[in-house]
């Protein structure tokens, strides 16, 4: 088998100098009842070009995004990633590493990982941000929990314009504790007022911005409003290209940003490997999750770079620390750091740029469109259209005419019979005028 | 890792004193200084070409970011150099052995980064319609036929992001469960070799957890075991093998009492590599188990994650596992995404379906070697680590009588008196061109040193491997204590001060004169 280097005659000599006489001599701890006596029921071992033939077969049987006109977001972002990106996180030094135990012969990533901290404060324009998470919506649910940890009160407000996996999620991770999730109900038009429920026994108050339907927001006076009762403000970014074009979350007075950090340097990829950024103020960041980088000196007093502040952590601190999380996504962050290093700030910026244009142009092309009626005044990238008839079968029927066009905003809220006409519409760098044409023109067949 | 005593954090006063030729430009050969992004970058530059396109009208709410953002920016050579010089100054398992224990560090085979960048798995989106994904949803439901027949569980979550997520799913599962009984009980029993991601996970979900000590035998004290298992116990928590590396022997009877108590049994199968196609995980009365497929299965590590942890189920918890799920419907492959008011399912624990780079990859390595190959991987894990713990019993101490599983267990009395600690060893193996083992884990042992070569290591490795490590004992003994206190001498950067990291964090660059007014 060609991944395994010992040849019979080195497991002979093995076994030898340990003193078995088989291998199954070295099992011999195992209850002999539920030792197996041959392989399981699945099929035997595959050639390289066999097994690639497979899954090159399952491949065939999906849509690419890059094949067809492709307008879907709703938290994950189709984007054009350089080559380099690829290729620089395909270098065996980096793809290869374990988590940086061994800081000695682990500078490269923890470098990265500095420097990724740095894009991420600077993006969001907090003080401190982590070595990241798994994704935004675990990064979300982490917020929930710190919030709690530094305010030591168990109301969390959560807006109607928040994703509402995102939701689910933070739901689900408080289930066993005793925290009091407040969904607010949901807000199509961006115009929701969650003052009104912010109180004295509010932990913290969760806010997407640009929100799940798209709308732009200036979050400034419920910062205000929630610091006025003492509370934190927890600020979601699902999509971070944003962040070049918005006024970013730690102006407007967040206490804790989290982001989805796949649209930069990192592909699709049916929703996973992601990438969670976690940025806070300085003054929390000993109640802040997961890994961060620090740096220091060496014993010749030249810089270096260690993780730092584990005494947060699951490894030292068991069941208290301030999480479980052990692995992140270091690789997803290395992607990010070199794409945003290739972008610079004139590059992020002119990026945010195109991709507002783009939008707003399919707004426009959407509109005159008869039948569909655009919900925004606000928006980014992202916005939301309603449709004379519900959404889903619309969308069935364009991806059997093969365009891409959105996401139905029942599939994320089901039974909710006013929001089955609403669909999410993403247009990125990546759409070109024509895609946008072609979805306008089939989308009016469609509805005709 | 850190065991109770606590490790050496700053470099001592015996480490200190340069030991490197100094050059003009601070270069040594291939070995570059290279500075931060931020040293080397500025905002104007970019490696990026993107059109110039006329403004539409701005829609953004009057929110348009006018400050500067600081970013620093390099054109496409500066980059490659950039992040091509950092990768030079990291171990990674395609340079050497990387035998850290518990972590699995195996070969990763390229033909599974081939197959997870097809653009027909890379570049689809979570909320496309499942018609236009069958072939993805297909990868899913493949993968977790494999993975519920090599553990002999009947079902099967994919969704966990990593093992501790992996963790939380199984742990919530066993809650939701019992809450369906009206008996939430209030306790986690977990070893006291446990990993520390398991306690961390029965706190996260509302459990006080206790400790269960080890026999001198290195296994779970089955009388003080039983003597803990109360009407109040939820679960009870193993690691099997075990963190010493060892199986334990009594698991079926372990299973027996925690089922007897009324309480479940989960089983944290990041140690998974030692059994699989040898022991099925469901004949051990295991209730739920996490398989981290950056582990067992050879996804990389990519210098901490992405990682991926389906956790496998029992029949009594199948009614309560995460959405979303692959289920076959009358038109192909289907998601369930939701949890209805009459489903049992605890939730959703990320937002989409999980780690899809992660199952393709792991499913190409299960295609790769088949039911039959995935024994052999077992196989030779273990002899691996025998072969390793035979060649290393006269100079270092092991901690317990063999055979060991997939990992071999020393403590540090083979280093009393002589000045030197697992930490400085740790360090001198650096210098030999290894990367350490895990050290100060488990922490039932002094001075740990966990070593796990896995099935991935040629004998001529392990032989050379085992030469040095024997060489740097004789070292130690013989009183060269200097040569383990200044190590590594050879590395990208000498010992590190972690304890001023700690004390004064600098956790992001920032400009010289900022840096200056932040003191």
């Amino acid at each position: 088998m060609r991944y395994l280097p010992l040849s019979a005659a080195d497991r002979a000599a093995m076994l030898e100098r340990i003193g078995a006489s088989a291998v199954d001599d070295l099992f011999r701890d195992v209850p002999a009842s539920v030792l197996l006596k041959k392989p399981v029921d699945l099929p035997g071992h595959a050639s390289e070009m066999e097994v690639e033939r497979d899954l090159v077969g399952m491949a065939a049987r999906n849509v690419p995004a890059g094949a067809v006109p492709f307008f879907v977001g709703a938290g994950a972002y189709r984007h054009h990633v350089p080559a380099t990106v690829d290729h620089i996180i395909q270098r065996g030094e980096f793809l290869t590493a374990y988590t940086p135990y061994q800081p000695e012969i682990s500078q490269g990533t923890l470098q990265y990982l500095f420097e990724f901290q740095t894009q991420v404060a600077l993006l969001t324009g907090m003080e401190v941000a982590n070595a990241s998470m798994y994704d935004g919506s675990t990064a979300a649910a982490e917020a929930v929990l710190m919030a709690r940890r530094i305010t030591k009160r168990k109301k969390a407000v959560i807006s109607g314009g928040l994703h509402p996996h995102y939701a689910d999620v933070i739901g689900t991770v408080t289930r066993f504790t005793d925290d009091d999730i407040v969904r607010a109900p949901v807000d199509v038009t961006g115009s929701e007022d969650l003052v009104s429920l912010v109180d004295e026994d509010t932990s913290c108050v969760v806010v997407q911005n640009p929100s799940l339907f798209g709308h732009v927001r200036d979050l400034r006076p419920l910062a205000d409003a929630v610091h006025q009762a003492g509370g934190l403000l927890i600020v979601v970014v699902t999509e971070v290209v944003s962040l070049g074009a918005i006024v970013p979350p730690g102006e407007m007075g967040a206490d804790i940003v989290v982001c989805e950090g796949q649209s930069i340097g990192n592909g699709l990829n049916f929703g996973g490997p992601y990438l969670g950024l976690f940025a806070t103020r300085q003054k929390y960041v000993r109640q802040m999750p997961g890994r961060i980088c620090g740096q220091t000196v060496d014993a010749d007093g030249r810089r270096g770079f260690v993780l730092t502040l584990s005494t947060r952590e699951q490894h030292i601190r068991r069941e208290k620390a301030t999480s479980n999380i052990c692995t992140n996504s270091g690789l997803c962050a290395l992607a990010f750091t070199v794409h945003l290093a290739l972008l610079g700030e004139a590059g992020l910026r002119r990026l945010a740029q195109i991709n507002h244009t783009r939008a707003a142009m399919l707004v426009d092309k959407l509109a005159a469109v008869p039948g569909v009626e655009v919900v925004n005044d606000t928006f980014f990238n992202e916005f939301t259209v309603r449709l004379d008839r519900p959404a889903a079968p619309v969308i069935e029927e364009l991806a059997r005419r093969k365009v891409l066009a959105g996401v139905p905003v029942s599939r994320l809220i089901p039974g909710d019979e006013r929001l089955a006409s609403l669909m999410l519409v993403a247009s990125t760098e990546v759409n070109r005028e024509a895609d946008q044409d072609v979805f306008a023109a089939t989308l009016s067949e469609v509805l005709s | 890792m850190m065991n109770r005593q606590g490790r050496p954090t700053a470099p001592g006063e015996a480490t200190a004193g340069a030991t490197t030729a100094m050059t003009f430009t601070g270069h040594r050969g291939l070995e570059h200084e290279e500075p931060l992004l931020f040293e080397l970058g500025d905002p104007g530059r970019s490696g990026v070409d993107l059109p110039v396109m006329a403004s539409a009208s701005n829609r953004l709410g009057g929110l348009e970011r006018t400050q500067a953002i600081g970013l620093a920016g390099l054109s496409e050579p500066e980059a490659v150099r950039h992040f091509t010089r950092l990768s030079r100054k990291n171990y990674a398992i395609d340079m050497g052995i990387f035998p850290l224990g518990s972590c699995t560090m195996k070969h990763n085979p390229r033909l599974n980064e081939k197959m997870a960048r097809l653009p027909g798995f890379a570049d689809i989106h979570p909320l496309q319609p499942e018609s236009t994904v069958q072939g993805a949803l297909q990868v899913m439901d493949v993968l977790g036929h494999w993975l519920r027949t090599l553990t002999g569980m009947p079902a099967v979550a994919l969704s966990p992001k990593a093992g501790a997520h992996g963790e939380l799913c199984g742990l919530m599962a066993i809650r939701a469960a019992l809450e369906a009984r009206g008996d939430a009980r209030s306790v986690v029993l977990v070893p006291e070799s446990a990993h520390g991601t398991n306690p961390a996970t029965a706190a996260l979900c509302g459990y006080q957890v206790k400790s269960i000590p080890a026999n001198d035998r290195g296994r779970v004290d089955l009388g003080a075991l039983r003597e803990e298992l109360g009407p109040d116990v939820a679960a009870f928590m193993l690691t099997n093998p075990n963190t010493c590396g060892l199986f334990e022997d009594a698991i079926l009877e372990i299973a027996d009492a925690v089922h007897g108590a009324g309480a479940l049994f989960y089983c944290d199968g990041a140690n998974f590599n030692a059994i699989v196609g040898k022991v099925r995980p469901g004949d051990l009365g295991i209730d739920a188990m996490h398989i981290n497929l950056h582990k067992t299965f050879s996804t990389p590590h990519g210098g901490g994650g992405p990682g991926s942890g389906p956790v496998v189920f029992s029949e009594a918890l199948a009614p309560y596992i995460p959405v979303p799920n692959v289920v076959h419907g009358p038109d192909g492959l289907r998601l369930v995404e939701q949890v209805n008011e009459t489903d049992a399912s605890f939730g959703r624990l990320t937002a989409f379906h999980g780690q899809m780079g992660m199952y393709v990859r792991a499913l190409a390595y299960m295609l790769s070697h088949g039911a039959d190959g995935l024994r052999r991987v077992a196989e030779d894990a273990v002899l691996a680590a025998n072969y390793v713990l035979a060649g290393l019993s006269e100079e270092l101490t092991p901690s317990f009588e063999g055979p060991c599983m997939h990992e071999a267990l020393f403590d540090d009395r083979f280093l009393k008196g002589t000045g030197v600690t697992t930490l400085d060893f740790a360090k001198a193996m650096i210098d030999e061109g290894f990367h350490p083992m895990t050290m100060y884990f488990p922490l039932v042992v002094q001075g740990a040193m966990l070593i796990e070569p896995t099935e991935s290591e040629s004998k001529r490795t392990l032989d050379e491997f085992i030469a040095a490590m024997v060489s740097l004992a004789r070292a130690a003994k013989s009183g060269d204590v200097e040569r383990f206190k200044r190590a590594p001498a050879l590395a990208p950067v000498r010992r590190l001060d972690e304890t001023t990291a700690a004390r004064r964090p600098v956790l992001r660059w920032l400009p010289e004169e900022s840096e200056e007014a932040a003191r």
